[in-house]
C-alpha cells in the first residue's frame, strides 16, 4: 500500500472552508417556514409531587400558540428502560424535570410565557448519593418500572459482571497487593454549540426532525415510537443532521426536549424549534456519568499482575440514558489493559435524584482506567520497579485473547511505551526531580478500535452515486460532529474508487437518503464508513470497468480522430484498443480511466465523467453507476452478565506521559510536557488525527485538574463557563508530542483503527503519577484540584 | 418602541430599526442575516460571537446594538475577498487544521484577525493572549495557534513583497 495517493496525506477537511467562512449552518442557524419557538418549564425541586400546574396566564400571552403539560398530552416514554417521560405528570425526580412547555412566535415571548406558568409542588425526600439510595428504607426514585410492576430498590436492573481465572490463586501468587477507592466526577461535555432541534409534521402525521444527534437511525426508531404513543401509528420519522457544534456523546440518546418539540409541533401544526441556551445546557443536558470504584490489584515480585478486582458504583441520576451502560465499556480496561489472568468486575448502577447522566467520550473507560493505572503505580512503588518498566513487563501483545475474549489482532502498546519513555526522557527524570517539585508519569489505555458492538447490528451502510460529471455523492448514515469523519471518508472514497478528492461530496446525514448506521460512537465513524466505502468502491469499479469495456474504444477513437485532424503528422503507436478493452483490463486513478499496459498517450486516457456519460447516453442500454455496501464488522455482542465477548474488530492501545511541576504552596499543577502515543493501525489523515488526539488530551486535562459539575441536593450550582472551567488556550500552553504507531490492522480500512476517544482515557492517571513523582501525594478523587493537593501535602507533612 | 440604527458592516451601510435593548449579535444574525457570527453562551464567556468593532475584537452578545451607531463592524463574512476567496488567515486555518466542529471558528478567526491587524509578527504568547476569550472544546488549541502563526508568516511574506501592508 505504498502507493496510496490520498490516504495518509494532509488533505484539508472538506468542511473547513465553509466553517471558517461562517457558511456552515448549525441548528442555531436553521429556520423553517412558519416556525415557532418552544421553551420548557423545568422543575424547581429534585423530588416532589406536582400538586397543581396553572398555565392559564401563559396561554393568554399574545404570541403564545400552545402551552402543554403532561396532563394534556399523550404519555411519551424515553430511554432504553422507558423510565423517563417527555413531560412529567404527578411527580418530579430531578431538578431539571420537564413540567410544561410553550410554543410562541418569538423566543422572548416563549421565555416570558414560561415565567407565567405556576407550578405548586409538595416536596418529597430525595436521595443524592448512591450510598444513600442503597440504604435500607431509602425513598425510591421510581416506585414502579415501565411495565407498572412495583420496584423495591434504587438499583437499576442492568447487570454487567465478569469473573475469570482464579482470584484466590492470584492473591496467593501476589507479593504485593494494593487496594483503594477512587472516584471520577460528573463533567459537562460542554459542546460549543448548544443542544437544539426543529420538529416539523406534515398533515399525515409524518415527522421531520432536524436533530443534534449522533444516532440518526436509532433516533428515527425512538421518534416513530413516540408517534405511535401519540396515536400516529405507521407514520415515519425522518431525521436530518445539520452541522454539529460538537457532540462528544451528548447525541447518543434522544432527549425530552426533542419529544417536547414533537408534541408542540403536533399541537400547533407548525414547525417548532427548541434551542438550549448555555445555562440550560449546563443545568439540563445530561452530563458525563460519575463513578466510584473499589479496586484491589496485585503483582508478583517481578511486577507481573496477578489479579484484579473492581467494583464500580455509578450514580445514574433519576432516569436512564445509554450512558448507564458505561460498565459494558469498563469491562475492556478491567479485563484487557495489560496481561491479567484473574479478574473480577462488577458494576452497580444506582438511581438518585441527581441530574441524570449520559455518555461522553471514552464511555466508562477513563472511569476505570483511573483506578487501574493509579494502583499499578502504587504496585510499582511497593515492588521497587520503575512504573514504566512495570507496564512494559505487563504489556499486551498481538495474538493475545484477553479474559473478556477480546482478540487482540494487532497491538502497538509496547512501541507506545517506548515512545513515551524516549520523548519524555523518562530515565533521566523519573524519581530524580523531586527537589524541583517536578515529576513524570505515565499511563496506558485500551479501547475499541474496530467499533464496539452494543446492539444487534453494529454495521453501517453507504451509497456512492456517480453522476455525469464524475462527481461522487456519498450518502453515509454516520455523523460528522467535528472529529473529521468527512475528511477520512473523502480520502478513502477517492483512494478506493480512484477519483480526485475534490470530486467527492459527502451528503448531509439524513435517514431518508442514507443507509442505516448504528451511530457515531465507540470511535467507529471512520472505521465503519471507510470500510463500507472500500466495499462500495470495489463494486462501482467493477461496474464501471464492465461497461467501459463496451464504450471505451469508441470514445478514444474520437480522441484519436480529433488529434489527427489537429496534427496530421501524428502517428499513433501500434496498439489494439478494442482487444485491450476487457473488464479486467482497466485502471482508474484520480478520475482518469485508462487501459493497463497501454502506451502513455493522452488520447488513450478518459476522464471518468466522460466515461459515465458514455455509459449513460446509450439509448436503451444506458445505465447509472450507483453502488451501495453495508459493512458489518466481524465482532460479537458480549454476554454482559458474564462480561465475555469479542466486541470489536480491533483494539486501539495507547500511552500518555506527562511532566508536571507542582507549586507546594498553592497546589497548582503546571504541565510542562506531554506525550500522547497511539496505536492507530494506520494514519488516514495525519493532521486530522493529531487534532483528534490533542483535543482529547485537552478534555482529559480538564477532567483531571478542574472540571466538575457541582450539585447540591440535585441542583447544578455552576451552570456557566465562569463557574465551570474548561481548558482555555492558556491551560494548553505546553508542548504535546503526538506519536502514531502503525500496526496495519487487518480489519481496518487501509489498516486504520478508530481513535476518536483514546485521547482523554489515560490522561488523569498519567498526570496523577507525575504529581506523585513531583511531590509524593496521591489524590484518588478527580478532579485533582489545588485544594486537594495542598490538603494532601499537609497530611503528608503531619505524618512525617 | 424601535429606534433607528445605522452603521457599517463589512464595508456596506446597514440601516434598520431595532429595540433599544437589542444586542449586536441579534442585529447581525436576525436583522441582517449574517449567521456566521455564532452565539455560544450569551454571557461573554466563550467568544464564539466575537466581531470587530472599530478595529477592536468584542463579544457581540455583550455589545448593545445602539453602541455601534455610525461605526464600522467587521464580521467573519467580511474577511473573505471578492468571489468569496478566503483571506490568508482563513486559508491558514483550513490548511493547518485549526477547525473541527467549527462553532468557535468564526469568533476565533475574528480575534486572530484583530491581533494580526495590529501585529503581524506576534509571539506565541501574544497569540495566546489574543485568543484568551475564545473557548474551543475540540482542538486543544494547538492547531489553532499553528494556524495563526502560519497566517502571520503569510502576511509578512506579502508585506515583504510590497503587498500593500504598511
Amino acid at each position: 500500500m505504498a502507493d496510496l495517493r490520498y490516504v495518509g496525506k494532509d488533505l484539508p477537511r472538506p468542511d473547513a472552508a465553509d466553517k471558517v467562512a461562517g457558511r456552515a449552518y448549525y441548528i442555531h442557524d436553521l429556520v423553517r417556514p412558519g416556525m415557532l419557538w418552544g421553551k420548557i418549564k423545568f422543575s424547581e425541586h429534585a423530588s416532589a409531587r406536582i400538586a397543581h400546574v396553572d398555565t392559564s396566564r401563559a396561554a393568554r400571552l399574545p404570541g403564545v400558540r400552545a402551552v402543554i403539560t403532561g396532563y394534556d398530552t399523550p404519555e411519551v416514554r424515553i430511554g432504553f428502560l422507558r423510565d423517563n417521560f417527555a413531560l412529567k405528570r404527578d411527580r418530579v425526580r430531578q431538578f431539571r424535570d420537564e413540567v410544561a412547555a410553550v410554543a410562541a412566535t418569538h423566543p422572548d415571548i416563549a421565555a416570558e410565557a414560561i415565567d407565567l406558568i405556576r407550578v405548586e409542588y409538595e416536596p418529597l425526600p430525595g436521595v443524592f448519593t448512591p450510598e444513600d439510595a442503597l440504604a435500607a428504607g431509602a425513598p425510591l426514585v421510581h416506585e414502579r418500572d415501565a411495565d407498572g410492576r412495583p420496584v423495591t430498590t434504587n438499583l437499576l436492573p442492568v447487570t454487567v459482571k465478569h469473573r475469570s481465572g482464579d482470584l484466590a490463586a492470584g492473591e496467593r501468587a501476589s507479593k504485593y497487593i494494593v487496594e483503594g477507592e477512587f472516584s471520577t466526577p460528573l463533567i459537562q461535555q460542554a459542546c460549543m454549540g448548544t443542544a437544539g432541534c426543529i420538529a416539523e409534521m406534515d398533515t399525515r402525521g409524518n415527522l421531520t426532525m432536524w436533530a443534534k444527534t449522533q444516532i440518526p437511525f436509532l433516533a428515527q426508531r425512538d421518534f416513530i415510537r413516540a408517534l405511535e404513543a401519540m396515536g400516529l401509528p405507521g407514520r415515519n420519522a425522518r431525521v436530518i443532521v445539520p452541522t454539529l457544534g460538537g457532540a462528544f456523546g451528548t447525541g447518543l440518546d434522544t432527549h425530552a426536549y426533542e419529544y417536547i418539540a414533537i408534541l408542540l409541533a403536533h399541537r400547533t401544526g407548525r414547525p417548532v424549534k427548541i434551542l438550549y441556551d448555555r445555562e440550560e445546557e449546563f443545568a439540563n443536558l445530561s452530563p458525563r456519568q460519575s463513578a466510584r470504584t473499589r479496586i484491589v490489584q496485585g503483582c508478583d515480585a517481578d511486577g507481573h499482575i496477578t489479579f484484579r478486582r473492581i467494583e464500580v458504583v455509578q450514580d445514574n441520576g433519576a432516569y436512564t440514558s445509554w450512558g448507564a451502560t458505561y460498565p459494558t465499556v469498563m469491562l475492556i480496561p478491567a479485563t484487557s489493559l495489560y496481561k491479567v489472568q484473574n479478574v473480577e468486575f462488577e458494576a452497580k448502577i444506582v438511581y438518585t435524584n441527581n441530574t441524570y447522566a449520559q455518555a461522553m467520550r471514552g464511555y466508562g473507560n477513563p472511569e476505570v482506567t483511573w483506578p487501574i493505572e493509579c494502583t499499578l503505580d502504587q504496585l510499582a512503588e511497593e515492588a521497587g520497579i520503575d512504573p514504566l518498566e512495570l507496564r512494559v513487563r505487563n504489556k499486551n501483545e498481538p495474538g493475545e485473547t484477553t479474559p473478556m475474549g477480546l482478540q487482540v489482532t494487532t497491538c502497538g502498546l509496547g512501541e507506545c511505551l517506548e515512545l513515551a519513555k524516549k520523548k519524555l526522557d523518562w530515565e533521566s527524570k523519573r524519581g530524580k526531580q523531586r527537589h524541583l517539585r517536578r515529576g513524570v508519569g505515565v499511563a496506558s489505555l485500551v479501547h475499541v478500535g474496530g467499533s464496539g458492538r452494543i446492539y444487534r447490528s453494529d454495521g453501517g451502510g453507504i451509497i456512492l452515486k456517480l453522476d455525469d460529471f464524475g462527481n461522487v455523492n456519498v450518502s453515509y448514515g454516520g455523523v460528522e460532529m467535528g472529529q473529521g469523519l468527512h475528511a477520512a471518508l473523502t480520502a478513502s472514497v477517492a483512494e478506493a474508487l480512484g477519483v480526485r478528492p475534490e470530486k467527492v461530496a459527502i451528503n448531509p446525514t439524513d435517514t431518508a437518503t442514507c443507509p442505516w448506521d448504528v451511530g457515531t460512537h465507540a470511535s467507529r465513524g471512520a472505521f465503519i464508513a471507510c470500510n463500507a466505502a472500500i466495499r462500495a468502491s470495489a463494486k462501482a469499479r467493477k461496474k464501471i470497468f464492465a461497461l467501459a469495456a463496451e464504450v471505451f474504444a469508441d470514445e478514444v477513437k474520437k480522441n484519436l480522430q480529433a488529434l489527427i485532424k489537429k496534427s496530421p503528422s501524428y502517428a499513433p503507436p501500434a496498439y489494439d484498443v478494442a482487444a485491450a478493452c476487457r473488464a479486467d483490463g482497466f485502471e482508474l486513478a484520480s478520475g482518469v480511466l485508462s487501459l493497463e499496459g497501454a502506451p502513455d498517450e493522452p488520447w488513450l486516457k478518459l476522464d471518468l465523467g466522460r466515461v459515465l456519460r458514455a455509459i449513460h447516453f446509450r439509448g436503451v442500454a444506458g445505465q447509472m453507476v450507483i453502488e451501495e455496501a453495508f459493512y458489518e464488522p466481524p465482532s460479537e455482542l458480549p454476554d454482559w452478565s458474564k462480561g465475555v465477548g469479542n466486541m470489536s474488530a480491533s483494539y486501539a492501545y495507547g500511552v500518555q506521559a506527562f511532566e508536571v511541576e507542582v507549586d507546594e504552596d498553592t497546589g497548582d499543577v503546571r504541565i510542562l510536557h506531554a506525550v500522547s502515543a497511539h496505536d492507530v493501525g494506520r494514519v488516514l489523515n495525519p493532521q486530522a488525527l493529531r487534532g483528534q488526539v490533542q483535543g482529547g488530551l485537552a478534555q482529559g486535562v480538564g477532567y483531571t485538574l478542574y472540571e466538575e459539575v457541582k450539585t447540591k441536593d440535585g441542583r447544578v450550582l455552576n451552570p456557566s463557563f465562569t463557574d465551570y472551567k474548561i481548558p482555555t488556550v492558556h491551560e494548553m500552553a505546553f508542548p504535546v508530542d503526538v506519536c502514531f504507531v502503525e500496526t496495519n490492522d487487518p480489519a481496518g480500512p487501509f489498516g486504520a483503527k478508530g481513535v476518536g476517544e483514546p485521547g482523554l482515557v489515560p490522561t488523569a492517571p498519567a498526570i496523577a503519577s507525575a504529581i506523585w513523582d513531583a511531590v509524593g501525594v496521591r489524590i484518588h478523587d478527580l478532579p485533582i484540584t489545588p485544594e486537594k493537593i495542598v490538603r494532601a501535602l499537609k497530611e503528608k507533612k503531619a505524618k512525617e | 418602541m424601535r429606534v433607528e440604527l445605522s452603521f457599517t458592516v463589512n464595508g456596506e451601510p446597514a440601516e434598520l430599526r431595532v429595540e433599544p435593548d437589542a444586542r449586536l449579535v441579534d442585529v447581525l444574525r436576525d436583522g441582517l442575516g449574517l449567521l456566521g457570527t455564532k452565539e455560544g453562551c450569551g454571557n461573554g464567556e466563550c467568544g464564539a460571537c466575537t466581531v470587530i468593532v472599530n478595529g477592536r475584537a468584542v463579544c457581540s452578545c455583550l455589545t448593545p446594538a445602539l453602541e455601534v451607531e455610525g461605526v464600522d463592524v467587521l464580521t467573519v463574512e467580511g474577511l473573505a475577498g471578492p468571489g468569496a476567496e478566503l483571506s490568508d488567515l482563513q486559508q491558514a486555518f483550513v490548511e493547518r487544521g485549526g477547525i473541527q466542529c467549527g462553532f468557535c471558528t468564526p469568533g476565533m478567526v475574528m480575534s486572530a484577525h484583530s491581533l494580526l491587524q495590529r501585529n503581524d509578527s506576534p509571539s506565541e504568547g501574544e497569540i495566546r493572549n489574543a485568543l484568551t476569550g475564545n473557548l474551543c472544546r475540540c482542538t486543544g488549541y494547538a492547531q489553532i495557534i499553528e494556524s495563526v502563526q502560519d497566517a502571520a508568516s503569510r502576511l509578512r511574506a506579502k508585506a515583504g513583497k510590497g503587498g500593500g501592508r504598511g
